[in-house]
């Protein structure tokens, strides 16, 4: 196996190692991404099946176009609501599912955990493709990608997360990843919108952004779920601008050119203004299209890897 | 009739007391009566009818050996959910006093979130009925409020009246203050306790773990310890106020038993009771997804759980229950938000208990069967069990050295949602005896 586990359910236990043979890995297809011809034979005659339980559009069009770059028989399955409701557990439908002979099961989901059940009771690989709250590892890969792309190196670079930080499962991950590979990470939000002992995880926490914008490589600008105000956590959307909103005004303190990331999909105006958004520093569409080489990695390592590719 | 400790009967009921029996060699420990010696004790028609040293090879009727078991008052475990009426899928009262007898128990209270909730006369006479001929004593616990939806008391005196031993809207907490201060108030006349399910659900909605580092890794919602700290310093003050009965049900946190011990300092009337989950796992368990980690109130950290080994050591924790909260295995094998809360408990209380708190040293053995067959009955104001001459036998019989390992498939509960599958434990139950009737544990 080319890497240490037969899932990727997180970066939060999987080694060092693990993470840089993906990055290493996606190098490649990053490349094969700028032919004329994107497709390659690599996981001809096996099957992927794309479950979605939860909304996505980037994601899940990501994974498939990776899926299709690596000419893998493949169905998505999108429904928002869950299989509870439909009164089938999960693990039936994708026991069901399983029984029609698949190979990997990429998996969104509303629980954190659900995954890992499904890694639980399948003999497929599973990849997760985002968790609740819990972690979005291709996504902290493509982020980790693209700064080294960028940047070099990962090791001591500074990298802040800003924003809505409880329960993104995109900060999650990219604290997981990036202390990892020795990067220094900082969070930056409002204190109702960062979880309680992060900074247990091996980072800084910070409630000021103009504090952190002089001693920042990366600013990696969360998206803020506007339902967080209905739930009293934060008090208007234009406070929330005044103060944690990333403007070319604020980035005026900045010491040296500071790369701009979202993960998107973003709200223009509020956490970032459109002149960020559309800078020179912003690589917010490189990681995207960055994300179907990490996709077509991690696919690839996990399916065993063939020599053909190479 | 010869006795026996057969799975098969045993899953078939408890055993009549046709002759004597003698049980031999085993060391009687009664903490009322300050017994703690070996005494051989014979059962004639469900009644004690000799304690001391007597000759096996003279005696007409069963033998049963009892050397190196312990022989103490029957255990009764103050909060169950035997989940009848209305879920029987998950329990019955029938399956669940059979698991309450393999656990070592010879009574239990069942909680009131039945359906309908045991909130009428009718309800109460069900349950009469359907535990009667029972080696397990069954005590129905009566809603506080009418439907327990927290707004309007239910007719507390006739259902005391009717053998409800307390009153609890266990599952939900009484959110309304002034409601809570009536029931202490109310509930004086007959002196029974309040049992308060202590949750601020205004904190607590949508949360799936104790709120903490570890539910900020898992990305899990949180519930706040603090949740639970402010409605039992709420309910302290009301119980000092109005003069009634608080009782804490499943206490889990720290600042909570230290709320508890400056109250009972005060000479407040307040007990609590705590959870063998709760003394023994902390939230680290929920890394692994695991649905049986999920209950109400969560897993609490390490340093919550050494402050209820210390309550339980210095008394401030009376009383030991197990939250037995049975569901289904379809239930249960769901995604971790949606599965529902509770674990069993019945079967592993016992074990856990002499694992955690005798051998690692928090409580001789003499203080744990305080608190399982003292604090109990006296807490609900039911008639202690005594170990001597003349008295009705009522009795648990356990080996406290024995090492065993939980397997569910010797639960005889319905349901087997539990943390513990696998888990080593030293202590196990070996046989109940009450109102006449003798059971062997299958564990």
């Amino acid at each position: 196996m080319l890497l240490h586990s037969k899932h990727l359910l997180g970066l939060d236990g999987i080694p060092q190692k693990d993470i840089l043979t993906i990055l290493d890995t996606a190098k490649s297809f990053r490349e094969v991404l700028d032919r004329p011809i994107k497709r390659l034979p690599t996981l001809q005659g096996k099957t992927v099946v794309n479950l979605f339980y939860e909304p996505s559009t980037r994601t899940r069009i990501s994974f498939e176009l990776a899926e299709k770059r690596l000419s893998a028989d493949i169905v998505s399955f999108s429904t928002a609501a869950s299989s509870v409701k439909k009164g089938e557990t999960l693990i039936d439908t994708v026991k069901n599912i399983e029984a029609m002979k698949i190979d990997m099961v990429v998996v969104r989901h509303s629980s954190p955990g659900a995954p890992h059940l499904l890694a639980r009771v399948l003999n497929s690989h599973v990849i997760n493709a985002g968790d609740g709250g819990h972690e979005h590892p291709t996504q902290a890969l493509l982020d980790m990608f693209t700064i080294r792309q960028k940047l070099g190196s990962l090791q001591g670079k500074t990298v802040a997360l800003v924003g809505d930080i409880s329960h993104s499962r995109v900060a999650m991950s990219n604290i997981y990843g990036l202390t990892k590979v020795g990067a220094r990470v900082l969070v930056c939000g409002p204190s109702t919108l960062i979880p309680r002992e992060i900074e247990k995880l091996g980072i800084e926490v910070y409630y000021n952004i103009d504090e952190i914008i002089p001693q920042v490589d990366v600013l990696n600008i969360l998206r803020l779920q506007l339902e967080r105000q209905r739930e009293a956590l934060f008090p208007s959307l234009r406070e929330y601008h005044n103060y944690f909103g990333i403007t070319r005004e604020r980035l005026e303190s900045a010491t040296k050119p500071i790369l701009i990331m979202h993960p998107g999909p973003m709200n223009r105006g509020i956490e970032i203004s459109s002149d960020v958004a559309d800078s020179e520093h912003s690589v917010i569409l490189e990681q995207v299209t960055n994300g179907v080489a990490i996709r077509m990695a991690v696919l690839y390592l996990l399916a065993g890897g063939r020599s053909e590719t190479h | 009739m010869k006795l026996t400790k057969n799975v098969i009967i045993s899953r078939r009921g408890y055993q009549p007391l046709s002759s004597p029996i003698l049980l031999k060699g085993g060391i009687v420990i009664d903490p009322l009566l300050k017994l703690n010696e070996q005494k051989d004790v014979v059962i004639e028609n469900g009644y004690i009818s000799q304690l001391g040293q007597v000759d096996s090879k003279n005696f007409k009727g069963e033998v049963v050996d009892c050397r190196k078991k312990i022989i103490s008052p029957g255990w009764l475990d103050m909060h169950v959910h035997l989940r009848e009426p209305g879920y029987e899928g998950k329990e019955t009262i029938a399956t669940g006093s059979l698991a309450a007898a393999n656990g070592g128990f010879t009574g239990v209270c069942c909680m009131p979130n039945t359906l309908p909730p045991i909130d009428t006369q009718e309800i109460i006479q069900y349950i009469k009925d359907r535990s009667k001929g029972s080696l397990v004593n069954v005590h129905p616990v009566a809603a506080i409020t009418k439907k327990r939806e927290g707004k309007e008391l239910a007719e507390i005196l006739e259902l005391i009246e009717q053998g409800a031993v307390a009153v609890s809207d266990d599952g939900s907490p009484v959110m309304s203050a002034e409601i809570m201060r009536r029931a202490l108030e109310y509930s004086k006349m007959v002196d029974v306790p309040v049992i308060g399910h202590e949750e601020d659900i205004n904190m607590t909605t949508g949360g799936d773990m104790n709120e903490g580092f570890v539910s900020t890794c898992q990305g899990l919602n949180g519930m706040p310890p603090v949740a639970e700290e402010i409605m039992i310093a709420r309910d302290i003050m009301l119980a000092e106020y109005t003069g009634g009965r608080f009782h804490v049900a499943h206490i889990s946190t720290a600042k909570s038993v230290e709320l508890v011990r400056q109250a009972k300092s005060k000479g407040i009337k307040v007990t609590c009771e705590v959870t063998p989950h709760h003394f023994t796992l902390t939230d680290e368990a929920v890394r692994t997804f695991d649905t049986n980690t999920k209950m109400n109130p969560p897993l609490r950290t390490e340093s919550d759980r050494l402050a209820l080994c210390e309550g339980l050591k210095d008394g401030t924790i009376d009383a030991i229950a197990s939250d037995h909260a049975p569901h289904s295995f379809e239930e249960k094998e769901a995604e971790y938000i949606y599965a529902p809360f509770g674990v069993i408990g019945l079967e592993t209380s016992m074990g856990l208990a002499l694992t955690q708190l005798y051998h690692h040293k928090f409580l001789t053995l003499e203080q744990l069967i305080y608190k399982y067959a003292v604090r109990p009955y006296q807490i609900l104001n039911l008639n202690c069990p005594e170990i001597k001459m003349g008295t009705m036998a009522n009795l648990t019989i356990f080996s406290p050295e024995e090492s065993w390992q939980v397997n569910p498939s010797k639960f005889l509960s319905k349901s087997s949602n539990t943390p513990f599958v696998k888990w080593k434990l030293k202590g196990k139950p070996f046989a109940v005896i009450n109102n006449n009737q003798i059971f062997f544990s299958v564990l």
